[in-house]
């Protein structure tokens, strides 16, 4: 009997470390070889110089410019208005049927396939709008996009906040919105971060909303027109690339950059919030 | 008797409180006097927390409660139309679990004096002295102000609570049960603090300790299912109570 329960323990934990072995080995092949097809096609060169096939330029430096504009634009439109939104449901709407339904509406548009936001902001911002193809229209669509995940997470992050230094603050007499800003926010930092994580990389993976709305022309916009200018986005370069020039090598090396910067990113929003955390003192 | 000359601090009046339908608080009539400790006893759910948390209107707080009767603070009506924030700057409140914020120990003293308007750094330095010297705290935090007000133990954190409510220059001290998380040692201190507090303040106290009750109160008021069944000096509710029930409890046969 023991033997028999001991040996159900050993096939079990056997089974869920080979899972995760698994996972960890895909995840680290596809790296691997997306990094070693695609390590040979960098050079300084490629990520600073333009792309233009007429002169034979291929270099990429267009697109980290445009995908880099259009993160920061996008969470610029998204973020205040998501947390805005996310205070709101927490901390002041009567929970009841209105702020469900709210939540239901919210966490229906997650689902919704990105081409159809594409299609919207295809129609709305570029055409009705007449903002053209734009950065502008490509963040307004994307901030559509992402404001369910900012608004969902930074809702988590409130309602995850001690109730406690709630009552302690107000049983200081302070109001409602001092608590708010100087306790229950500065808590709620490192939930709010990971919304900025997963909205930049649903804008850094996006591509068919992006063609629709901020359109694929390979330059750098110009100081003054940075937010009406078209742009091209390292993902919808990397389709054009691979399906329309079937130029693989710059596909990979592409890739690779995409990589690295999504890993830049992280890096940079956890170490912000980890910072925060530090000076706290709840690491 | 001296103690009976006291000057009344807070007078409750007819006061029922209602959480939805059920009735929480019965028809309470209880006068706070100045200068004393005041000790709520009562088995749990008895309504004692309700009713401490009714006299800084915490229980605002707290959707579908209905409150009526009269709470007067020297002579004026807080239940009614009064600014909540004013209150609660002059009736402070320390709960049953340390709840010191996330943020250093300097931080946490001055948060209170810091929203109610003071800036200046020399003026912030001297109520962070002040209030962590009169909560018996400034020894052992001081050459630690700017670390984290989470690391350090949990009955220092009390005390630093305490301290916190007193930067504010409260007139009114209420505590929750706030030895209930502590070891014996630490819950001495709290009560020694609160020996010498009372010098400056009138402090409410809710507890479960029955020693502590006798040993730190003047007064004691003794409630059961909503209602305030006895209050009178320490004194006689521990050796000469008046209510069979009030006997029973406090001789430990039911609670």
């Amino acid at each position: 009997m023991r033997r028999r329960r001991k040996m159900k323990d050993w096939i079990l934990k056997s089974l869920i470390w080979f899972c995760s072995l698994l996972t960890v080995l895909f995840l680290v092949w596809m790296i691997l070889y997306i990094v070693s097809r695609g390590l040979p096609g960098i050079n300084w060169a490629f990520i600073t110089t333009p792309y233009n096939l007429f002169r034979n330029q291929t270099g990429i430096l267009p697109m980290i410019v445009g995908t880099l504009l259009l993160i920061v634009t996008t969470l610029a439109v998204a973020v205040p208005i998501g947390v805005a939104a996310a205070i709101y449901l927490t901390e002041y709407a009567r929970q009841g049927r209105v702020v469900r339904m709210i939540r239901f509406a919210t966490e229906s548009l997650a689902g919704i396939p990105s081409i159809i936001y594409g299609l919207f902001g295809y129609i709305f911002f570029k055409n009705t709008l007449h903002l053209g193809f734009s950065v502008l229209a490509g963040a307004l669509t994307l901030s559509i996009m992402v404001l369910p995940t900012i608004v969902r997470t930074t809702e988590e992050a409130l309602l995850s906040v001690n109730p406690s230094y709630r009552e302690g603050s107000l049983a200081l007499g302070a109001t409602r919105l001092q608590t708010l800003f100087k306790v229950i926010l500065p808590s709620a930092i490192p939930g709010i971060a990971t919304a900025v994580i997963l909205s930049m990389g649903r804008v850094i993976g996006e591509t068919a909303a992006v063609i629709y709305t901020a359109g694929s022309v390979a330059k750098i916009p110009a100081v003054d027109r940075l937010l009406t200018s078209s742009v091209r986005t390292l993902s919808v370069h990397l389709y054009m690339v691979a399906l329309e020039e079937a130029d693989f090598v710059s596909a990979f090396a592409t890739a690779t950059i995409l990589m690295i910067i999504i890993a830049l990113l992280n890096l940079l929003a956890n170490r912000f919030a980890r910072k925060i955390t530090d000076r706290q003192g709840m690491a | 008797m001296q103690k009976e000359i006291s000057k009344k601090k807070i007078v409750v009046k007819d006061l029922n409180l209602f959480y939805g339908e059920f009735h929480a608080l019965k028809a309470i009539n209880m006068d706070i006097y100045e200068g004393e400790v005041t000790a709520l006893i009562g088995p749990s759910g008895c309504g004692k927390s309700t009713f401490l948390k009714t006299l800084n209107r915490m229980n605002d707080l707290v959707e579908h409660v209905r409150v009526t009767g009269s709470i007067t603070l020297d002579g004026n009506e807080i239940l009614s139309d009064v600014d909540v924030v004013a209150l609660r700057k002059r009736v402070g409140m320390v709960f049953q679990k340390p709840n010191p914020f996330p943020m250093s120990i300097y931080d946490n003293v001055a948060y209170g004096p810091r929203i109610h308007g003071i800036k200046k750094k020399s003026q912030l330095d001297e109520i962070v002295e002040k209030s962590l010297r009169a909560a018996a705290l400034w020894d052992e935090v001081s050459d630690r102000l700017s670390k984290s007000a989470l690391g350090i133990s949990g009955g220092q954190q009390q005390r630093l609570c305490i301290a916190r409510t007193l930067a504010t220059e409260p007139e009114v001290l209420l505590m929750d049960e706030p030895t209930s998380a502590l070891d014996p040692i630490s819950t001495s201190k709290i009560e020694e603090l609160c020996e010498t507090l009372k010098k400056n303040y009138t402090i409410v106290i809710v507890t479960h300790n029955m020693q502590q009750a006798g040993r730190i109160s003047d007064r004691t008021a003794f409630f059961l299912l909503g209602e305030l069944v006895e209050y009178d000096l320490t004194e006689r509710i521990f050796h000469r109570p008046r209510n069979e029930k009030t006997e029973r409890y406090i001789t430990g046969r039911f609670g």
